[in-house]
C-alpha cells in the first residue's frame, strides 16, 4: 500500500472515530419546558372558601362575577372625588 | 375584568413610608425584606418626588423570562405570583427585574440567600388559601378575601392605588384632569386619553 494511501485511510478512521463518539453523548442536564410553570396549581381568588378572620363574602364560592364585582367596588372607592361627592 | 395593577402618583406621596409598614405589618416581612420601599428623588431639594415601588406584575415580567426552574405563573387577575418550594434562590430574576422587587431574606452566621420573596399584590400563593403555610411563605391573602392591597388600601393621600386596571386608569384620569396638570407628557393620549375627555389646555392651568 502507498503512503498516500495510508495516510487518508488513517485520518477516515481517526475522523470516523472522532464523530462516533460525538453522536454517542448522552444529555446530562435536566431540559426544563421553557416558559411552563413548574410549581404548584393555585386557586382563583373566588374559588377559595371563607376565611376565618374576615367578614362574610357577600359573594358565593366559585361566583367570579360577584367576586369581580366586589373588587371592583372597592377599587373604586380609591376615588376619593367620588367618595366626596357622595356624603 | 382586566389585570390587577398599582398606580403610584409621584404627585402625591408625602414619603411616609405608611405602605411600607402596613406591608411588613400585614405580612409579617422578616427583617431586611422590603416588599415595597419609597424612592425619593432629589431629596431634600425643593421640589422632590418620592414613589411607592414594589413588583409591579409587569404584564411582560423578565423574572419569569430568566428564571431557570420556572417557578413563576401567571394567575388570571394578571399577577405574577411565585412557588417558593421550587424556588433555588439563585437571584437572576433580582438582576432581571427594573423594579427591585425580588428580596432574599439574609438567613444564618454566612448570610445565606434564601428563596425569594416578593409583593404578591396580597394574593397569597400556591398554597390552600387561608392557610398556616400559605401566611407563612406568601403573607396574607386579601385578594380572596375581596379585598385589595394593605398597602394601597391604608394610603393615606392615595398616591398608591391598586386594583383593575381599568378603574385605576379612569381614577388616574379624573384626578389628572381635575387638577389639570400631567396631562401633558408625552404618551398620556396613549396611556390614558379617550376622545370625549380631553385635558385641560387653559392658560394659566399649573404646569
Amino acid at each position: 500500500m502507498k503512503p498516500a494511501v495510508k495516510c487518508i485511510g488513517l485520518a477516515a478512521a481517526a475522523s470516523l472515530a472522532l464523530f462516533g463518539t460525538g453522536c454517542g453523548e448522552k444529555a446530562t442536564v435536566i431540559v426544563y419546558k421553557q416558559g411552563q410553570y413548574q410549581g404548584k396549581p393555585d386557586t382563583r381568588p373566588w374559588e377559595s372558601d371563607q376565611s376565618p378572620t374576615s367578614q362574610p363574602n357577600p359573594w358565593q364560592k366559585g361566583d367570579k362575577d360577584s367576586w369581580e364585582k366586589t373588587v371592583k367596588a372597592r377599587t373604586l372607592g380609591q376615588n376619593e372625588y367620588v367618595r366626596v361627592a357622595e356624603h | 375584568m382586566a389585570r390587577m395593577k398599582f398606580l403610584a402618583d409621584a404627585e402625591r406621596c408625602i414619603e411616609c413610608n405608611g405602605c411600607v409598614t402596613a406591608c411588613k405589618q400585614e405580612h409579617e416581612i422578616p427583617w431586611g425584606v422590603n416588599r415595597r420601599r419609597v424612592v425619593t428623588f432629589n431629596d431634600g431639594v425643593p421640589g422632590e418626588k418620592s414613589i411607592s415601588v414594589a413588583c409591579m406584575h409587569c404584564s411582560d415580567a423578565p423574572c419569569m423570562a430568566v428564571c431557570p426552574v420556572d417557578v413563576f405563573y401567571k394567575t388570571t387577575e394578571g399577577l405574577v405570583l411565585h412557588d417558593k418550594d421550587l424556588c433555588i434562590g439563585c437571584g437572576y430574576c433580582f438582576y432581571a427585574c427594573p423594579f427591585g422587587a425580588p428580596q432574599f431574606p439574609q438567613d444564618g452566621a454566612f448570610g445565606l440567600r434564601g428563596k425569594m420573596d416578593k409583593c404578591t399584590f396580597c394574593a397569597g400563593g400556591p398554597e390552600p388559601d387561608f392557610s398556616a403555610a400559605e401566611f407563612r411563605k406568601y403573607g396574607r391573602n386579601r385578594l380572596a378575601e375581596g379585598k385589595l392591597p394593605a398597602c394601597a388600601e391604608q394610603c393615606a393621600t392615595k398616591a398608591l392605588i391598586g386594583g383593575d386596571s381599568d378603574v385605576i386608569a379612569d381614577i388616574y384620569r379624573t384626578r389628572v384632569l381635575t387638577r389639570g396638570k400631567g396631562a401633558e407628557v408625552w404618551g398620556w393620549g396613549t396611556a390614558y386619553g379617550k376622545p370625549e375627555r380631553q385635558p385641560a389646555t387653559k392658560p394659566g392651568a399649573k404646569s
